[in-house]
Formats: C-alpha cells, sequence, structure tokens
C-alpha cells in the first residue's frame, strides 16, 4: 500500500494545479471548476490522515466526517455560485474575467 | 489497494485537473473533471473510505458536475478565442504554484512517513461491543460496516452540526431561488 507520503504527494499536486487554474483562466465557470478541485484535494487529505492514524483498530470517521461537511458546502457553495454567474450573465453578456471592469480601481 | 493501481487512480486524477486548467473548451474541462474525480473516488476506496468514494461519484461527478455543464450549455458559452495572454499574471499564478510545490516537497521530506497498519477489526469489534452491538457483530465477522460506521459517528457525534448544515443547504436553496428570479418591477 502506498504510504503517506505519495497520498499528500498527489493531494499537494492537484491543489497546485486548482491554484494555477484559478489564478490563470479568464472564464469565471472553469474557475469554479478548479476550486472544485483544491476542495477535492483537502478531502484526500483528510481521508488520508483518517486511514493513516487509525482509532481503535479502524479509520478515524471523525476525519471523514469533515469530508461530508466540505462536500455539502461545496455543493451550496456551486449552487449560489453558479446562479450569481447566470445572473451576472443577463446582466453583462460576458462571463469573462477580464470584462468585468466595473470594480476596478 | 496495490501501489501500482494508487499510481493509477493518481495519474487519472492529475492529468483530469491539468485537462481542466488547460482546455479552452468548457465543456471539455468540465467532463475532464469528471475523470478527475473518478480517479479521486478510486484513491478513496483504496483508503478503505467505501462511502466517501461512492459519495464522491454521485454528489460530484453526478449532480455537481451536471450543473456545471447545463449552466454551460444555458449560457451557450463558445470556446474562448485566443487572446495574447499577459505576462504578469502568468509568471505569478506559475511562481506561486511553483512556490507551494517546492514548500510541500520540503515539508514532505522531513516529516516521517508513515505506513499504513493493517486495520484491526477485533479491537474495534470490541470498541463498538457496547455501544452499537449490530456494528460490532459485523466487524467480529470481518468485514468492515462503513456507512453504520459513518451513519454511528455522523448521529452521534456531529448532530448538531448535521443539523446546521441542513439549514445552510436551505438558505442557499432560497437564496438560489432569489437570485434566479426575474426582476419585473
Amino acid at each position: 500500500m502506498a504510504s503517506l507520503h505519495d497520498y499528500l504527494l498527489v493531494s499537494g499536486l492537484l491543489f497546485a494545479i486548482g491554484l494555477a487554474g484559478v489564478v490563470l483562466r479568464r472564464n469565471i465557470i472553469v474557475v469554479f471548476m478548479c476550486l472544485e478541485l483544491m476542495l477535492s484535494a483537502a478531502n484526500l487529505t483528510l481521508v488520508a490522515f483518517s486511514r493513516f492514524k487509525g482509532l481503535n483498530g479502524l479509520p478515524d470517521y471523525n476525519g471523514q466526517m469533515l469530508v461530508f461537511f466540505v462536500i455539502t458546502v461545496a455543493a451550496a457553495e456551486v449552487a449560489v455560485g453558479l446562479a450569481i454567474i447566470v445572473a451576472l450573465y443577463r446582466s453583462r453578456q460576458t462571463i469573462n474575467t477580464e470584462d468585468l471592469t466595473s470594480m476596478r480601481g | 489497494m496495490p501501489v501500482y493501481l494508487f499510481w493509477f487512480f493518481a495519474l487519472v486524477m492529475l492529468f483530469g485537473g491539468v485537462a481542466v486548467v488547460a482546455l479552452r473548451n468548457p465543456v471539455a474541462s468540465a467532463l475532464s473533471m469528471v475523470a478527475s474525480f473518478v480517479g479521486l473516488s478510486g484513491l478513496f476506496i483504496g483508503l478503505n473510505a467505501f462511502f466517501v468514494g461512492i459519495i464522491q461519484i454521485l454528489v460530484y461527478a453526478g449532480a455537481i458536475m451536471v450543473l456545471f455543464i447545463f449552466i454551460i450549455m444555458l449560457l451557450d458559452l463558445k470556446t474562448e478565442e485566443k487572446r495574447a495572454p499577459k505576462l504578469a499574471p502568468l509568471l505569478g499564478g506559475l511562481g506561486i504554484v511553483l512556490a507551494f510545490t517546492i514548500q510541500l516537497i520540503g515539508i514532505l521530506s522531513k516529516s516521517p512517513n508513515i505506513k499504513a497498519e493493517p486495520l484491526d477489526l477485533a479491537a474495534g469489534a470490541a470498541y463498538y461491543a457496547e455501544r452499537s452491538p449490530g456494528i460490532s457483530t459485523k466487524l467480529a465477522e470481518g468485514h468492515l460496516p462503513d456507512v453504520n460506521l459513518i451513519g454511528e459517528t455522523l448521529f452521534r457525534g456531529y448532530n448538531l452540526p448535521l443539523q446546521i448544515v441542513g439549514v445552510l443547504l436551505l438558505v442557499s436553496t432560497v437564496g438560489v431561488v432569489v437570485l434566479s428570479k426575474r426582476q419585473t418591477t
């Protein structure tokens, strides 16, 4: 079985990919998907620690509880965020972050 | 899970993630994200977290990605036209990512590397013998009742957070309805 470092490395790389997407992409929907990637990387870390630092011979299920809450919050965030994007598209006809400049100083 | 399966799923996940960032067409990004989540779910199952793996596919790859694709189709987005990428954000973004990765490798090289111990189902059975006899029986038979254990922990230890999360979902539903209602005034 792979060791804890392998899981943490893979999860960190996934987080870095998501971070790169959030910084580099201009399409706001893709930025949202990259946020989901970062949350998933955090979930992988939680589950890996839950398995590798067991409790009473079983995985530590307290870690997996946090995964459920993260998934729930991510789902709520996606629903609200996509509604905001649709409202934005209706009023501005664009979802490119470079064209949304009304708050630029 | 054998090591080669771990690397297979990890590579599926990472290539999916890279494709999300690299592909220009938003629909292609969304579909490669589904691939990434399938790989992630394989990793979860390799960590004995069966229920989380299934939920990852059902909720993320099923529900949330369908929502994304639906919105992409609804807005009728074209492939982004080739704009010349500005140099400063590109260098800044890649610099942040590179610094993050170097820090990660530095921390991992100094922290102790733990190998997974095999699950000790008998100890778990003894622990759950009084609290939950059904779980204890299944553990003593040599099965890992993942869903039962998650339900036990969720409803015994995390009852209040669970209800607060329910309120959160209700609030977000109401928020979505308010946001997407057409202003008629």
